[in-house]
């Protein structure tokens, strides 16, 4: 670690994701997001306590890793702002248990990955997830709505997996889409997490629709996907699009273009019921919605390279986010 | 609300985890492939079996010559106890991310990691063990002109073996459980059902948790049966 390095950035990532959500302010929204609409300039600005939703509770639950607790955080802390009643639950292990937790009551909403949502929920296959982010929301909320649950409208920034190696490894086999690891992929070893091995979307994928036979696999933490490139003990390894190391160290990790569409890309989508919804009134989407519009991905990378490389608590991630939006005091 | 319980999918249960242990079943994120099944249990189960013998042999390496030197001499009492309470308080998932910028993952990283888990019960009983063996028998000994290794090795640790056997069985248990949690760090355990819900269901977690209790089970036994073997008869008998 080089301190003097990370404070710097730190500095710099602070401008930057203020100048972005100004950006996102001024501009409405970017064009991967076509699900804004004009109402976008209203809605950004300061979020309005209102003393009516003192009397209702609401447990905001999200997946336990960096990504999603800053996600919670700053569902939490924005409907905090709006004068509700706010718990937070940002350990809910796997999708599945997630998903149990919105249907039982167990929490009020939790935000997912459209993509996560199709496939692991509904059975679809990575190829038949819609690429585009309103029509994999509107499909999400179709199966959901079967089930008694609700999703809001997606984030502007979409994270996907990928295969990512170092730039030196890339740069000897020749690789920068997916498929070039043919021929090559039986010299390299593949790391992932422990699910990685069976999932369509991960290694099950990478052999079946790609073709690829890797020389091992092994299963490891999520939080080790940079730590097993960096040791070499990894030639290839699975990290998500949103990662920060990614813009933040790019003459070292590169990832590899998925040319197959094994691995879809998902919007977050804010999921719960409906009998929440009736309960909390019209600031609880509305507050929602708003408060996700200036989640860009550089936006979304500044406030992972917060919690995973400068070590902050994703709840002072998320304040600093809704701080510098504008959206909180 | 209530429609919505209804509609949730069956979670786990006996009849459902004992299915998954001998048949392969269906999975939602596997694009059609079937999960489970009596080849992969047995298949975990074996890592899981390896990765603790390796641990408790490493644990057993380095603590049982320490705990026996330390008894036998009665010095040593600070670090035999002190550093054995010390090393219940790591936290194992802390180790192996700390391990794995060092020395990476794998099966290196993880038999360190659980070794290190099982020192501490073998070392602190084979201390306290050799300590409390009767002083008139270990005079009785010396005095017949037996040398210090052989007071250890034909005395002590004999009189001592019920002590020094639960340290062992202890750290054993310490392993196998702990090694659950190997997929986190290169090697497929059973803790990949444990861990994996998304793909092997709540059944494949039950079935997982399932098999790590019987295996530590057999474990318990087999050392058991082993430390009965061990006894010499002469205290055997006195203890009934």
């Amino acid at each position: 670690m080089r301190p003097q390095f990370t404070r710097l950035r730190a500095a710099a990532a602070l401008l930057l994701a203020l100048a972005l959500s100004f950006g996102v302010v001024a501009c409405g929204s970017s064009d991967d997001n076509s699900t804004g609409g004009s109402e976008d300039r209203e809605n950004a600005g300061a979020i309005t306590s209102n003393p009516g939703n003192a009397k209702v509770s609401l447990t905001i639950g999200s997946k336990n890793f960096p990504e999603q607790e800053i996600l919670g955080e700053i569902y939490a802390q924005a409907l905090a702002a709006a004068g509700y009643k706010v718990k937070s639950d940002l350990s809910l292990g796997s999708e599945t248990v997630a998903h149990k937790a919105v249907k039982s009551g167990a929490v009020s909403g939790y935000p997912e990955y459209a993509s996560t949502a199709l496939t692991s929920f509904f059975g679809l296959e990575p190829e038949e997830v819609p690429s585009d982010a309103t029509e994999a929301w509107e499909k999400s909320d179709e199966e959901f709505e079967k089930e008694g649950l609700v999703a809001f409208e997606p984030t502007p920034f979409a994270s996907a997996n990928a295969v990512g190696t170092l730039k030196k490894t890339a740069e000897k086999y020749g690789l920068e889409d997916v498929s070039d690891l043919e021929g090559v992929s039986e010299k390299l070893s593949l790391y992932g997490s422990p699910e990685c091995r069976q999932r369509i979307d991960c290694l099950a994928g990478l052999e079946e629709l790609y073709g690829l036979k890797f020389k091992s696999f092994h299963p490891v933490d999520i939080s080790l996907r940079y730590t097993v490139l960096e040791k070499g003990q990894a030639d290839l390894s699975i990290l998500f699009t949103t990662d920060p190391q990614l813009s933040a160290e790019k003459d070292k990790f590169v990832i590899l273009e998925d040319d197959k569409h094994v691995f879809p890309a998902g919007n977050v989508i804010f999921v719960t019921t409906p009998t929440v919804v009736k309960k909390a009134g019209p600031d609880y989407e509305k507050t929602i919605v708003q408060v996700q519009k200036g989640l860009t991905l550089p936006v979304m990378q500044e406030l992972d390279a917060r919690v995973e490389l400068e070590k902050q608590t994703p709840k002072q991630a998320a304040a600093a986010y809704l701080k510098s939006a504008g959206y909180t005091g | 609300m209530s429609l919505a319980l209804i509609q949730a999918p069956v979670s786990a249960s006996f009849g459902g985890a004992f299915e998954f242990i001998f048949t392969p079943q269906t999975s939602n994120v596997t694009g059609g492939k079937t999960v489970g099944g009596l080849s992969q249990v047995v298949e975990l189960t074996l890592t899981q079996l390896e990765v603790t013998v390796l641990a408790l042999a490493l644990a057993l390496v380095v603590a049982l010559p320490a705990g026996l030197y330390f008894g036998h001499r009665g010095t040593g009492e600070l670090v035999a106890i002190g550093l054995g309470n010390a090393g219940r308080a790591v936290p194992e998932l802390a180790l192996i991310a700390l391990m794995a910028a060092v020395i990476g993952v794998g099966l290196l990283n993880l038999t360190v990691a659980l070794a290190i888990l099982g020192i501490p019960p073998i070392l602190t009983n084979t201390f306290v063990g050799i300590r409390e063996v009767d002083r008139a028998s270990v005079d009785a000994a010396r005095g017949i002109g037996m040398t210090e290794f052989e007071i250890v090795h034909k005395v002590e640790a004999p009189m001592a073996l019920p002590s020094i056997f639960t340290g062992i069985r202890t750290a054993t248990i310490n392993i196998v459980a702990t090694a659950t949690i190997a997929p986190l760090a290169g090697v497929a355990t059973l803790g990949e059902f444990i861990l994996g819900e998304n793909v092997y269901g709540a059944n494949g977690v039950l079935a997982g948790a399932i098999m790590v209790a019987l295996l530590a089970l057999v474990l318990e036994f087999s050392l058991a049966g082993l430390q009965r073997l061990l006894t010499s008869k002469g205290l055997r008998l006195s203890a009934v």
